[in-house]
């Protein structure tokens, strides 16, 4: 959804899972539809539309925020990864891979926001507690409720990294 | 910033000051508000600065420092802790990264948690606008929802924070099944000789704004921790009265006028326990 009046275009340059990208877009337009509608990307899903689900999650810089309400303008010249830009060729992230180690899907909808939430967290905190992990994990929502499953798996990644055993 | 000033003027109606956009983008998405033009704040150099002032002990937090800044910040964990835990708990990670403190309180949305545990701080805003720098409280600067004293043209350039005396005690906490806050409500006390010689009470999100509540500080003087907290004491019936009274609870999607008052009694206790170290208090019925 873009916002309000249109107006002339801008060009912005990104780099989005790698790959630089040079486009020309309105300055309302979200990043959310730059990802799903101008590059094809639909893993980041809308939901929501408020900041309050986690569906859209992506990293921006390393850094959690809602595309659907980000302006796609705030990316210029910034890293994008979006969960299609994860895995290492034909090699699952850690994190992708202790999600399906774990079954900590049922309809997979949250799941690209889940799995880049949680990348983020480990990024910043390599062991964090069961305590911590809920905290961070809080702003994503999976409607079929499969939480359990889901802080089993992320416990299982920090534990691959190097931290504390898993539990559950 | 005077060139942000000076678009703001120009552009005047149909330009708003933008920081972190978790709210304005919102609500220009849902085509509550509408402007043909954005004055980005973040483009404005030092605009992200975070700093303390050892000389005069305030932080200093700049138009563009998003509530992540202040959660992960060493120094405000050291010297401001409860701004620290409750940033940290504001919205959900992808809001704290992008949305600003200030950003918030210019909004002036009710239901905010820094609108109201900067008020135990007795915090400053420093604003510049068309007619020059003025410094005004940031209890004075949410007028009631979504409305603030700012003028036009007016740009909130830094929130201050007066650091507490060493021997304050002081806690916030929050309530509510939303993504905001249905209740904030914080308590800063300070004890010579086992009695309170020092009260702050601070009720935000129930209301229009948040408040302090001078009158229900006034009760806490002289009395001691088991004064306060011993069954059959008026002192939280009667500060939990006032304090429901004055924070002009309102009906609204987070619940009815009378369900706050009741809030508030059982969140001043809880509070007040959790500031002086004592042990949570048996959950009383409602005064």
């Amino acid at each position: 959804m873009s916002i309000n009046q249109q107006s002339a275009t801008i060009r912005i340059e990104l780099t989005v899972n790698g790959r630089e990208v040079s486009l020309e877009i309105q300055p309302n337009l979200m990043l959310l539809d730059l990802l799903r509608d101008r590059l094809s990307l639909k893993g980041a899903k809308r939901s929501c539309d408020l900041q309050v689900c986690g569906a859209c999650t992506i990293l921006v810089d390393g850094k959690a925020v809602s595309s659907c309400t980000y302006l796609a303008y705030e990316a210029r010249g910034a890293d994008v990864l979006t969960i299609e830009g994860l895995a290492d060729g034909n090699t699952l992230h850690p994190m992708q891979q202790a999600f399906i180690d774990n079954g900590a899907f049922q309809c997979g909808f949250c799941t690209p926001g889940m799995i880049l939430a949680a990348k983020s967290l480990l990024d910043e905190t390599a062991r964090p507690s069961e305590e911590k992990v809920k905290e961070y994990m809080e702003g994503n929502i999976c409607r079929c409720t499969g939480y359990r499953k889901i802080l089993e798996a992320i416990l299982d990644a920090a534990g691959r990294s190097g931290g504390a055993p898993v539990r559950g | 910033m005077d060139e942000a000033v000076a678009l703001l003027g120009r552009y005047g109606d149909d330009a708003a000051l933008y920081a972190g956009g978790t709210e304005l983008l919102l609500a220009m998405k849902e085509g509550l508000l509408r402007y043909g033009n954005l004055v980005n704040i973040k483009t404005v150099s030092g605009s992200d600065r975070l700093g303390y002032d050892t000389s005069t002990g305030e932080l200093h937090i700049g138009p563009a420092v998003a509530h992540r800044a202040l959660e992960l910040s060493p120094e405000v964990a050291a010297r401001f802790p409860l701004i620290a835990r409750a940033e940290s708990t504001v919205a959900n990670v992808r809001v704290r990264n992008v949305g600003t403190l200030c950003g918030n309180l210019c909004f002036a949305e009710p239901h905010s948690d820094p609108a109201t545990f900067l008020l135990l701080y007795n915090a400053s805003a420093e604003v510049q606008g068309p007619a020059g720098t003025r410094t005004i409280p940031v209890e004075e600067l949410a007028v009631g929802p979504y409305e603030t004293c700012l003028e036009e043209g007016e740009i909130l350039t830094s929130v201050s924070v007066p650091q507490f005396a060493p021997d304050m005690m002081s806690a916030y906490q929050k309530f509510g099944y939303h993504q905001r806050p249905t209740i904030g409500l914080g308590v800063a006390i300070r004890l010579e000789n086992d009695s309170v010689a020092e009260a702050r009470i601070a009720v935000g999100s129930v209301g229009p704004k948040a408040v302090r509540i001078p009158e229900a500080e006034e009760l806490f003087l002289g009395k001691t921790v088991p004064d306060v907290l011993s069954s059959g004491t008026s002192v939280l019936d009667e500060a939990g009265k006032m304090a429901a009274e004055a924070a002009q609870p309102m009906d609204d999607l987070h619940g009815a006028a009378d369900y706050k008052e009741h809030l508030v009694r059982v969140f001043l206790e809880r509070v007040f326990a959790e500031a002086v170290g004592a042990a949570p208090t048996a959950q009383r019925s409602a005064a």
